[in-house]
This record gives structure tokens, sequence and C-alpha cells, in this order.
């Protein structure tokens, strides 16, 4: 495979900084991706250097790996992404179990929660970090899961609730509250936080003085499950992050599995999947909108929108008999062919659906008192934005076009005429304006494959990887034998390790997968779009008003399943 | 009147009680238990992917409100029915049972998805292994997550232990954990 930065013209540029050691570095290019192994020293110089001269403007994720039978013990995996090329890079450091590594958060701000997460599933520490403290675990938790030695279904009961606390901050330690100002907690059981998320804040009459968010009330373990059972089982798992627009995140991590494998999934299947994608997209931005409306005081939108929700389910369960979790997809394809007239049924559903969005875009964004609450609230810049690592409809909304479906094709993308819709000032009425044009280029790129489905099958039958047909397993030895095999044995991609995201409803879904060759994951990591975007909140939520910040956690489409995963 | 109602609601009449009539009492029962179940008013406890399909309940197509229950209070005061959609952690339980005891009487605990019932495919380290550990329960919905129509049939169910007046010794005999 062809890169569009070599190693060489990298090397060369690293000599040229005395302070790299770079003789110590080991370049890697396997499956695809390149990465480069670093003394952790070099961290912090390597990082800016990387940010500065090589346009890596994105820290896309920060995570560790647990190796315990090593002396260094854990791998500190960095994910950089050059917004305008395309091009990925990762960066892979070793630490020991007592020791840390320096925060990077002084070259991206949006660092701060991924290393929090790392320390609380690790205990990898990180120097500079001005807030390291638990964040997906309750705060009775001892120890840190996602090490090897943690065993997956150990529990450790919680009684208490933390009381409201603040980020640390230069002159303000966050554990003192302002006798002067109003503390207000909102959440976790609140209708505007979605039931999951808290948010305290310190008020001045109505004005936000500062605020801060506690994540985790949703924390599944989803990681620790997937390396505990086999790739296929892993797939139901994944339904439930994001479970707005569950197929898009089978696809994910069915795409990431894929190539590890090394197989290229035939183009009905492609096909198919593009089509799930998109119309969990629409239910997705369904969601966002109807409930961002009720969040408003706008009723009316939702169950308008629900209707089409419902429409959507109806599709998923006529393909594969579920509604929300769908789990349709299999590693190298599609789960079953579709049923007649399903791709019918989707045209017509298209129709209906342009109708709608024209009908919501008139109810909602037309509307007064809409405008009036979203419009110049909360805006953010792009650098600010990217900086935070924010992506999809979010950053879109900011006026940047960056779209994994056109930074980097996948299943034909490239081949189907659809526009990116961005705005202008990244405020909350840009990021709805965005999510309903989007809903309308979805449509319209559903249309263009239904019309036009290739021909073939909808999976691989490669039979170390899928099981055979039904009537194969009841009908013939080989069949049963097959069957039997896969499922005791299981999948073994080879030693190895990718990362791979995709577009998803709600920005950059990334599933780093490290295979031992095993059957199951030596470790998935997920990158989920809103926890990036959610770890700005506090920041851009300061001084403006509390009903502000609920139109705000609204726009943002926090999805807690994939937040705390 | 709390009195003989709070009785009635547990099963346990004093049927030595010589100021009530049988006959008047099973009337007034049968009056309020057929108000209780016709407008339940639920709080909906949605955390994950089954408050999603618990918005399909209340939504247009299966309409929870021809059941009555269409009310949905965010608030423990104004709410009978607690409807528990979705996971519930180690880290949220105490939240949980803070919100049930907020309560008022009489109250009902809906679990609806596999989750909230018994932890569900999440055999894992942050994730209760049951609203029952916490909460006294008293109708589960099994389904990950339930159907619309299946958690239909979970709320006529909870009706017809209103109206026939089960007793809940699951509730009678719940201690608030050591939280
Ligand atoms: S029961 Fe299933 S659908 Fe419901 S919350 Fe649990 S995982 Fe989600």
């Amino acid at each position: 495979m062809k890169h569009l930065i070599s190693f060489d013209e990298l090397k060369s540029d690293f000599v040229k900084n005395q302070s790299l050691q770079v003789e110590k570095y080991i370049f890697i290019d396997a499956f695809g991706d390149q990465a480069i192994e670093v003394p952790k020293d070099d961290i912090v110089v390597l990082m800016q250097f990387l940010f500065e001269v090589k346009q890596f403007d994105f820290l896309i994720d920060i995570c560790g790996v647990d190796y315990p039978d090593r002396a260094l013990r854990f791998d500190v995996v960095y994910h950089l992404l050059n917004s305008i090329t395309g091009q990925r890079l990762r960066i892979k450091s070793q630490v020991a179990e007592n020791e840390g590594v320096e925060s990077v958060i002084q070259v991206w701000k949006g660092a701060d929660w991924f290393e929090r997460e790392a320390f609380d599933m690790f205990g990898i520490k990180f120097h500079g970090h001005p807030n390291l403290r638990k964040i997906l675990t309750h705060h009775e938790f001892v120890g840190h899961p996602l090490r090897k030695d943690y065993e997956a279904s150990r529990q450790q009961s919680c009684a208490t609730s933390l009381p409201i606390h603040f980020d640390n901050e230069p002159g303000s330690p966050g554990d003192v509250l302002n006798p002067k100002l109003l503390p207000l907690n909102i959440g976790p059981s609140h209708p505007a936080m979605h039931g999951t998320l808290r948010v305290m804040a310190e008020l001045d009459g109505e004005t936000i003085v500062r605020a801060n968010c506690e994540i985790g009330y949703l924390h599944r373990c989803f990681e620790k499950m997937a390396e505990t059972h086999p790739y296929q089982q892993v797939i139901p798992y994944t339904d439930r992050l994001n479970y707005c627009s569950a197929p898009m995140n089978n696809i994910g991590y069915c795409k990431a599995v894929e190539r590890l494998l090394e197989v290229e999934i035939p183009p009905k299947a492609q096909a198919i999947r593009i089509i799930l994608a998109e119309l969990s997209r629409i239910a997705d931005h369904i969601v966002a909108v109807g409930t961002g409306g009720v969040d408003l005081g706008a009723l009316s939108a939702f169950f308008h929108l629900f209707v089409f929700r419902e429409k959507i389910y109806d599709i998923f369960e006529k393909l594969c008999g579920a509604r929300l979790t769908v789990s349709l997809t299999r590693i190298g394809g599609i789960g079953n062919e579709p049923p007649e007239g399903w791709y019918q049924l989707i045209l017509d559903f298209c129709d209906s659906m342009d109708k709608e969005i024209d009908e919501i875009s008139r109810l909602m964004l037309d509307n007064k008192i809409f405008v009036k609450r979203t419009m110049g609230v909360t805006p953010i810049k792009p650098q600010e934005a990217v900086a935070w690592g924010y992506t999809g409809p979010l950053l879109r909304a900011t006026g940047m076009a960056h779209d994994i479906r056109k930074l980097k094709p996948y299943y034909g993308y490239d081949q189907l005429d659809f526009k990116i819709p961005v705005g202008t000032s990244g405020d909350i009425y840009d990021r709805y304006l965005v999510r309903i044009e989007e809903m309308r280029e979805s449509v319209k790129i559903v249309r263009q494959i239904c019309k036009n489905i290739p021909e073939g099958d909808y999976t691989i039958r490669d039979k170390s990887i899928v099981l055979p047909e039904k009537k194969d397993v009841y009908g013939n030895i080989e069949g049963l034998m097959n069957h039997f095999m896969l499922i005791i044995k299981g999948i073994k991609p080879p030693q190895g390790e990718v990362y791979d995201a995709t577009e998803a409803a709600n920005g950059e879904l990334g599933y780093y997968l490290v295979s031992d060759g095993s059957a199951a994951p030596y470790r998935l990591k997920v990158r989920p779009p809103c926890f990036a975007i959610y770890q700005s909140f506090p920041s851009i939520v300061k001084g403006s008003m509390i009903a502000d910040a609920i139109a705000a956690v609204a726009s943002m489409n926090i999805i807690a399943g994939e937040l705390d995963r | 009147m709390s009195m003989s109602l709070d009785s009635a609601m547990t099963g346990t009449q004093n049927h030595d009680d010589l100021t009530r009539s049988f006959a008047f009492t099973t009337q007034l029962d049968a009056v309020m238990t057929w108000g209780q179940r016709n407008s339940l008013w639920p709080l909906a406890y949605g955390t994950a992917c089954c408050g999603i399909e618990l918005m399909s309940v209340m939504g247009p197509k299966y309409d929870l409100a021809r059941f009555g229950a269409e009310v949905v209070r965010f608030s423990p005061r104004q709410s009978d029915l607690l409807l528990v959609a979705g996971t519930i952690t180690e880290k949220m339980a105490p939240v949980l049972v803070r919100i049930y005891r907020q309560m008022l009487e009489p109250k009902y605990v809906l679990s609806m998805g596999v989750c909230a019932s018994s932890g569900g495919f999440y055999r894992a380290y942050h994730v209760l292994q049951g609203i029952d550990k916490v909460i006294p329960v008293d109708v589960f919905i099994p389904g990950c997550p339930p159907t619309p129509e299946a958690v239909l049939d979970g709320i006529m169910l909870l009706q017809k232990m209103i109206k026939d007046q089960n007793p809940r010794p699951w509730k009678q005999n719940w201690k608030a954990p050591e939280l």
C-alpha cells in the first residue's frame, strides 16, 4: 500500500531535531497502518514537532494496552490525523508500571479526557496533567479494570455519589466551592441530561461561572467484554455503543476486523452496509433533532420525526427481525440476503422522508423561538474545535468540511453523488442545520444505491471466517462440521494491530484492534466521537446562561453508550 | 383513609376493624385501584438503549397514552411508576435508590430489559447485576431491548396486579440498602 508520507521522509526530518533519539525509533508498516515506537521521554517534543511541522492537527485518540509479562508493562498509544491529507500515524511508547509519561495536553487540549481514561483503566500516570483523576469508574472503585489481571466479572459496589466538584485551575482548586456563588447539580437523572450525564455548575445569578461534567454512569465495560468474547460475539456489544444508530457501530467494528484478516467484502455487502449506515445516520439525526427540540420545549417535532424513525426500524426489522440493536453485519459481509421488496420499501421511505425533511426544517429552523434559543449560542471556532478533537456534524457546523466518507472513501462512497453540508459559525443553530441537511444527503445516497444494487453474494465464503448457511448446517455433514469448528475455535486473525475509522452519525468512530492471534481481541479500543466533543463542555458554556447550557448539551447529541462504553 | 388505602394496597387489611364495612371497602378499593391503574404516571429512568426504545413506546405508533400512562414526570415526587429502562451501573445505583426513596406511596417499579433485570450480557465489573439488588421490582420485562409490545404487556400486567391487589412481599420486606 502506498502511503502519503514515507518513513524515510519522516526520518530525515526527525534527525534535524537534535532532541529526538531517532536511533531508538522503530518504524512499523503493517496492515496498511504506519506506526512508530518511540522512547517515552521523546513524546512531547515529538508530538509538538508532528503537530507544528507535519500538520497532524488532530489527536484522535490516546489509549493504553497492557502486556503483563513485559518489563515495561504498558503501551501508550497515540493516534494522529492530518485532516488535510488524511494521513494517519500511530505513535507508541512503552512505560513501566510505576512510571509515567509526560502529558500532551499542552499540544492538544483534547488529550484531557483521553489521558484520564488511560489513567483510570490502566493506572498509567501522565505528568503535568492538571486533573488526573478517575473518569469512568466510580470513586470507590479500587484497581484498574483493563489491566489483564483484573477479573472481568469482579464488581465493586458503590454507596455514595461524589459531591459537586470542578477541575483544578491555577488559583482555584476544584473541590473548594466559592461561598458567594450558587452551586447547582443537574443529573444524572434529569430529562435534559438524557438519564446518564451529570453537570455541575457554579452560578452567579443565571450565569455559569464554572462548570464540570461527570461521566461514567453508563460505563458498561465494553472494552473488557470485547477482550473476553470471541470476535463474532463482540458484534452485539458494538450495537450498544451508539444505540441510536446501532448498525454503524457494527459496520465500523467488522470493517476493522476485516482489515486485520485482510479480506475484502463483496460489492453487494458494501452496498447494503452503506444503506444501513445512511439509514442509521438519518435515524440518529432524527433523535438528535427531535430530542433537541424537546429539550427546548418543542414537542411537536419529536412526534413528527419519530414516525419516520419507526419507518426505519420497520426496514431493519424486515431485514433481520430486530428493531434497535440489530447486529446485522457479520465479519465478511452481511448476515442474510434482504427479503423481496426490501429495496422498494426503502425507496418509498426515501420519498416520504424528503417531504418530512422540508416540513421539519420549516417547523424548527424557521421557528422564531427556536432561532432565538440557538442562534449565536455557544459558538465554537474551527481551530478550537479541532484542538478538542471535534469531528462529525459539530465540526462541520464550524465550517470545516471534514468527513471521512470524502477524505478516505470506503465502500465506494467516492462513486456516489452527495455533498458535505457545512455551517458557518459553529453555534447550536448551525449544528441542527447541518444535521437536517445531512439527512437530505443521506436520503440521496440511499436512493442512488437502492436503484443500483450490485449482483452477487452478500458475504464472502471463506470457511474459516463465515458460518455456512443454515440449510448446509442442517443439510450436510461438511456444513455441520464447518459450523461446529468455527463456533468452537472462533475466527483467528493474525497477530497485529489496526486502527480503522468510519464516519458515524456523531463523527469519527474508530476501532483500535490488537490481536495476539487468539480467537478474542487482545485489546479493542473504541474511539467514540462524542467523548472528545463532550470534554469541551465545561469550557464552552463558561459565561453563558444556564438555559443555554441545556441547549448546548442537547446539540452535542451525547450518547452515553459510546461516551462511557 | 390513607391508612386503609395503604393497607389495602399491601393486602394486609385489618379484618377486625369493625369501623369498616367489608362491602364498603371493596367498592372504595375498586374505585381507587381503577383510578390508580389507569393513571400511572411514569418516571422514565431511561439510561441506555432501552431508554431509546421506551421513546418509541411513548411515541406516536405505540402510544402509551392509551393505557393512561402518558404523563411522564421526571420528578419522583409526582410519579408513581418507576420505569427503569437501561443498564444500571454500580456508579448509578446510589442515584437510583435515592430516586426510589423520594417517590411517594403507592409506588411501583417496572424493570425494562435484561440489563435492568439481571445485568444482561454485561457480566462486568461496573454493572449492577439486576436492580432488584437495591430496589423492589414489581414487573420484569425480558428482551434486549424488549419490543414496545412487550413493554405494553408489562404495563398491562402491572395494571392487573393493581386491580387484583396482589400482595407484594418483595416490597414489604424491602430494606433500603446501606447507602
Ligand atoms: S437490555 Fe439490551 S437494549 Fe436494554 S439497556 Fe441493556 S443492552 Fe441495552
